[in-house]
């Protein structure tokens, strides 16, 4: 404490008023807590969605649950909730459409990075972040119509709407998320990488083949990773798209069912509490399970990049 | 050895070869992406132009939604949208601020950074799930707009966490060094520093979860969103916070799927409605970024 | 992430301030709060000026709260006595949706200040709004079950009150090049049931449909909220059976059609309003042989066409006075007109008497 001050430095003015401080004070309790809103958010779908399927957890038989095709909750005489089927439609179609996407969104991905300069690589960027804005019902809608058309006149396929009708538009969405995030991952790699493969003579290419992919592998992974957790979580592009059949592919031209669909389609009619509306709710948490695992898996990798 | 370091040789030359195939198919690559983007939006506007007009858009629709036009449709999306960015837009900003300004590098911040990640990776279908369990029936708002508002206001909570950011990363450190060393405490150098400077960022942001949260149709349908509603026409104040509201996106589907005898341009029409909307929005959004980049003072 | 741990804390100097500012912080604080309950000190003026945007903001805050306040009146759903329309919540079957769109339309004309508002979503959906009470009217184009209505009694007091509207007839529809001239209940059992053995056209004869890529028959079916999905189940596979797995579900009655139509292999199942110049009907037989018949009024009224199915309205408990009248209208003359306008069936009205 200042003791003997003269006269003028007894009473100390404040440097801010009360208000001012108090406000700011609230204002940063309130950032505190936006801070954290980020895990309640996470916790509470969590809990919300157990909460209203828990109680019919005890109630089933797992294994025949997750294993077996047979999907009948309205049926008068044998209720059965079956959704293998519709895993396998969910993995099946994610899957597929991966097999196009990452090749391509990786491709894309290392040509606007590396191989275009200026007002194209402007252009391609601004297209592609068109490409990701596309509403999922307009996908839906697209593949109901244009594609459904199209894949029964030129392909081979019994019917429009099926696993490579849905295949096709996943990939096409999720394809702008692996670019923007390949795309960073390559910015990432340090300039000193290039210019060392250029010093010893290499192509363009092989720089890319040889030294970026490498480098950004991870990532590149943590894009595809991202791209796979955008596939999965999809639902009104593919029940448009796919048929809705609860039917275990054996070609690509057969119609599938997926989860987050399933949901979709069901949901509305069911009565609050029946064991239909939990059973749908249960899948729910399993659609948010497999999610987070993905998500986490993306982030393992990306924190595997910073330590680079 | 007469060759000089510049000589092509066979091995240069097989290198360039694959360097121009390379180049050739990654180039057919994009291509393979523009061109059905391109394809779409001109096949969508062909079939769908004949019908749009400024009639179609503020009138409602009438004889079984296969006359008239899409105003209470059109309405309700900008409801939704607007209390749902008024919503996640200062929760998700404040958020980024604390992520950034205030986080130390431990645990806790570590799992908000993960949370975040997951929240975005949510499927749209478990929004709608915990809408319909957190807000229609435990909070007890039934389907409302308010619901539906909530729920996609914490679908574009990550995104707007995400890019804010990297926005207020962006700001340098140095002009937050110069507002300490004049006296400024950590938030009056966040408000009027650091935010101002990276508004461009968040806007950008921010406008861009417009065109999202316009196009989703999952989160709405169980926690708002009706199939049909009469509206008055002529007014913005039209639905009120407890109704249920058409929206654009849940109209296509509707019309699509369930209206009989529609004129076939009908659902091409309100899907160019809504896909131009969005590309508007974020068209909008690529020059608000553009033009506040350029006045970017470092 | 950058660190900011140097930063100044709340009021806090910290080590970039000026000399002047160094004090013991509570006692700052201490003497600020004692000088602003004296309205008399010398800091008041100052603070005066610093305060103004606090006090901006509350007011701008008082404001918004005022004017949300006053802005959040919903529509008035009264009975009409203040004049602002009364509005009957109309909500189930997508088979009927279109027949209950155009009655609303049409009622509009005979009582200008109801308004009804119609949704569809299925059957199930609208007796399931008719639990919750959310409903006024519920369309279902299939009975109401037992369980259902003892949810209904349990949450309105009393049992929902039936009124037979109309009738349906679900016509089997293929592609309009398949040859196919009739089909037998017994044969959709076997094509659409679980355990049904029918799967290619080859074994129902049909062998040369133009375009088709095999021979399995597509089956579309709906999804399993409808009522159409409900009662074709009960007539083609039986009381207690089910469909067999893999057909196409689609969401709404002109789904079906859609699809059936672009498909060469396909068959499927749909209201008669639905038909369109792009899809063939064909007729349906009881048993294999018998004479099969085309779905029309006459066929429907005099039960030769075996899948045909009344379509309900249901009301929990006794209707208030407003909805009994909109249910009146439907019953006579006119609403049955429009009925037979949307491609349904109207009922014989010399015969039916509610």
């Amino acid at each position: 404490m200042i003791a003997n001050q003269p006269d003028n430095l007894k009473r100390p003015r404040m440097a801010r008023s009360m208000t001012a401080i108090l406000g700011e004070r609230t204002i940063e309790l309130l950032i505190r807590l936006c801070g954290v809103s980020a895990i309640v958010f996470v916790f509470g779908i969590f809990l919300f969605v157990l909460r209203e399927g828990a109680p019919l957890i005890d109630k089933l038989d797992w294994s025949r649950v997750l294993f077996s095709q047979e999907w009948y909750p309205t049926s008068k005489g044998n209720v059965r909730y079956g959704v293998g089927a519709l895993i396998v439609g969910t993995l099946s179609v994610t899957g597929l459409a991966m097999l196009f996407a990452v090749p391509f969104g990786l491709g894309a991905a290392v040509f606007v990075s590396e191989f275009s300069t200026g007002k194209v690589k402007e252009t391609l960027k601004i297209i592609i972040e068109m490409l990701a804005a596309i509403p999922s019902i307009v996908w839906g809608f697209i593949g109901l119509t244009v594609m459904n058309r199209l894949i029964q006149e030129y392909l081979p396929a019994p019917v429009g709407l099926n696993l490579l009708n849905g295949a096709i538009l996943l990939a096409l969405m999720s394809v702008p998320i692996i670019v923007s995030i390949g795309e960073d991952a390559l910015k990432a790699v340090p300039d000193s990488y290039r210019e060392a493969a250029m010093a010893m003579g290499a192509t363009r290419w092989q720089t890319v083949y040889r030294v970026l992919f490498p480098a950004a592998r991870n990532g590149l992974l943590a894009a595809a990773l991202l791209g796979v957790g955008r596939a999965i979580g999809e639902t009104m592009a593919v029940l448009m798209a796919t048929g809705h059949a609860v039917n275990i592919p054996r070609s690509i031209f057969d119609p599938i069912r997926t989860l987050t669909a399933t949901i979709a389609a069901e949901l509305g009619e069911t009565a609050v509490g029946s064991d239909h509306y939990r059973m749908l709710f249960l899948i729910g948490v399993l659609l948010f399970s497999i999610t987070f695992v993905v998500n986490l898996l993306a982030d393992l990798a990306v924190r595997g990049v910073r330590k680079q | 050895m007469s060759a000089s370091p510049f000589t092509v040789t066979p091995l240069v030359r097989r290198n360039m070869r694959r360097e121009l195939a390379a180049r050739i198919v990654l180039g057919a690559m994009v291509a393979a992406m523009v061109l059905p983007l391109l394809a779409i939006i001109a096949y969508l506007a062909v079939k769908g132009a004949p019908l749009i007009s400024l009639k179609f858009l503020t009138t409602n629709p009438t004889h079984g939604m296969r006359e008239g036009g899409i105003w209470s449709a059109l309405l309700g999306t900008i409801y939704l949208v607007v209390i749902a960015l008024a919503v996640s837009a200062p929760i998700g900003v404040l958020c980024a601020v604390y992520l950034n300004e205030y986080a130390k590098d431990n645990w806790l911040t570590r799992i908000i950074n993960l949370a975040v990640v997951n929240l975005a990776g949510v499927p749209s279908i478990v929004h709608a799930l915990f809408g319909l369990g957190a807000f229609v029936l435990f909070a007890g708002i039934g389907r409302s707009i308010l619901a539906a508002s909530l729920t996609l206001a914490i679908m574009t909570l990550p995104v707007i966490i995400a890019s804010t950011k990297e926005a207020l990363a962006a700001v340098p450190m140095s002009f937050r060094e110069a507002c300490w060393n004049v006296g400024a405490s950590r938030w009056q150098t966040i408000w009027s520093i650091v935010l101002p400077n990276s508004l461009s960022g968040i806007l950008t942001g921010v406008i861009l979860q417009v065109s999202r949260t316009a196009g989703e149709t999952a989160p709405i349908m169980f926690t708002g969103a009706v199939f049909f509603k009469k509206i008055q026409s002529g007014t913005l104040f039209a639905y009120s916070l407890t109704d249920q509201c058409m929206a654009l996106s849940m109209h296509l589907y509707t019309v699509t799927t369930q209206v009989t005898n529609a004129p076939e341009p009908l659902p091409y029409a309100i899907a160019l409605v809504l896909l131009g909307a969005v590309l508007a929005v974020n068209a909008a959004s690529i020059a608000v970024r553009s033009c506040l980049r350029s006045r970017k003072k470092w | 992430m950058r660190r900011i741990q140097e930063a100044p804390q709340n009021g806090d100097p910290g080590k970039f301030a000026l000399p002047s500012s160094n004090r013991c912080r509570s006692a700052s604080i201490a003497s600020a709060v004692a000088s602003w309950l004296r309205p008399s000190s010398a800091l008041l003026p100052e603070m005066v000026g610093r305060d103004w945007k606090a006090r901006l903001w509350v007011a701008i805050a008082l404001l918004l709260v005022l004017g949300g306040a006053g802005c959040s009146q919903s529509t008035a759903r009264t009975d009409g006595s203040s004049g602002k329309p009364v509005v009957i919540q109309n909500i189930g079957s997508d088979t009927m949706v279109n027949l209950a769109q155009a009655w609303a339309e049409e009622y509009q004309n005979v009582e200008p200040n109801i308004s009804v508002e119609v949704s569809g979503g299925g059957s199930g959906l609208g007796i399931a709004a008719l639990i919750n009470g959310t409903a006024d009217i519920a369309n279902s184009s299939r009975h109401i079950e037992p369980e259902e209505e003892a949810a209904v009694a349990e949450h309105s007091g009393s049992k929902p009150r039936e009124f037979l509207v109309g009738f349906d007839a679900l016509s089997i529809y293929v592609h309009k090049d398949n040859p196919i001239t009739s089909i037998s209940l017994e044969e959709l059992h076997e094509i659409y049931a679980e355990g049904g053995k029918i799967d290619r056209w080859s074994q129902l004869g049909i062998t040369n449909i133009p375009r088709a890529r095999t021979d399995r028959i597509i089956r579309v079916s709906r999804q399993n909220n409808s009522g159409t999905y409900h009662y074709f189940r009960e007539v083609v596979c039986g009381k207690k059976g089910d469909f067999k797995l893999g057909s196409l579900d689609m969401n709404g009655s002109k789904d079906v059609v859609e699809l059936v139509s672009h498909t060469p292999g396909a068959i499927g199942y749909s209201g008669l309003g639905y038909n369109t110049r792009n899809v063939k009907m064909i007729p349906v037989s009881r048993k294999k042989g018998e004479k099969a018949v085309l779905p029309s009024i006459e066929t429907t009224l005099d039960k030769s066409y075996p899948i045909s199915r009344p379509m309900f309205m249901y009301t929990p408990g006794e209707p208030p006075a407003h909805v009994r009248r909109y249910i009146d209208w439907i019953l006579s003359p006119a609403g049955q007109k429009i009925v037979e306008l949307t491609g349904y069936i109207p009922l014989n009205l010399a015969e039916d008497k509610r």
